[in-house]
């Protein structure tokens, strides 16, 4: 019973980290391909921790806490580098789809 | 007690976070962590200059089920118009003007916005009135705005700043 559970959390987190990883390889500016990587695989990585939690926890004696840190070090750290990306290639004015945003700070040089 | 413990939200936080590292729960442990929990915001208090007050923690706890649900629902709307194919998505900036004044609730509502899929925050204007949000695929921005602004920053508002 226990199995079949682990078995859909690690195909569903799979599936969707792949998904994220397709999004990267097909969309088709810079901008768009950010939202793959940092959206799909928050929920593809969370059903493997979940599954791992689950897993470590029955099989070695006391509960495995371990992948909750992971899981609060990547939602701390996945956002803060999205944005960096991002705000560089505003900074650069990289190609994009969807119209750029009003300049509103811009360096003085 | 302010000089002794300048920041007891982030000692026990740290103290916490000790435990889950060393992933056992021992008498040691606790100690250790407590004392790392004590000693650490000294050392970094200069990361720190705000006081933290969480002042409604059942909003904030709301908050973090709607926040949960919301990375849900967004991922499989993602994987959908990724799969659907890129031809065919209007993405667009909006500008979102923010209600919010301090840097640790702007930080976490940039973070919340980025981590919840279809939206991506690009950028923090330098008078920390407007950020810039990427989204993937939207008919109507205007909604998305006040979305953004009803789900995430009103919470957030509440919960950090203000006064009651």
């Amino acid at each position: 019973m226990i199995d079949i559970l682990l078995s859909v959390l690690i195909l569903t987190g799979a599936i969707f980290t792949f998904i994220g990883s397709l999004g990267l390889a097909r969309l088709a500016d810079f901008y768009t391909r950010l939202h793959g990587p940092t959206k799909a695989t928050t929920l593809g990585v969370g059903c493997l921790l979940i599954a791992s939690a689950l897993y470590f926890s029955m099989h070695d004696e006391g509960v495995s806490l371990h992948e909750v840190l992971v899981t609060l070090f990547l939602f701390i750290t996945a956002p803060v580098s999205a944005h960096l990306l991002a705000k560089a290639a505003l900074h650069l004015k990289v190609r994009s789809i969807a119209a750029m945003p009003p300049d509103n700070d811009a360096p003085a040089d | 007690m302010r000089r002794l413990l300048p920041h007891p939200l982030l000692s026990v936080t740290l103290a916490f976070l000790w435990l889950l590292l060393v992933n056992q729960l021992s008498a040691g442990h606790v100690v250790l962590g407590a004392l790392l929990g004590w000693l650490i915001p000294f050392a970094t208090s200069r990361f720190w200059p705000e006081q933290i007050r969480i002042r409604h923690p059942l909003t904030l706890l709301r908050f973090l089920g709607v926040f949960v649900i919301d990375i849900v629902r967004g991922s499989f709307q993602v994987a959908y118009l990724i799969l659907r194919g890129p031809t065919r998505l209007r993405p667009v900036f909006v500008a979102v003007p923010l209600a919010l004044r301090s840097d640790l609730a702007i930080s976490l509502l940039a973070n919340t916005i980025s981590l919840t899929p279809g939206t991506v925050s690009a950028n923090l204007s330098a008078d920390k009135r407007t950020l810039i949000v990427h989204t993937l695929d939207t008919g109507d921005a205007a909604a998305l705005v006040a979305e953004i602004k009803q789900r995430y920053e009103t919470p957030l508002k509440k919960i950090f700043e203000q006064e009651d």
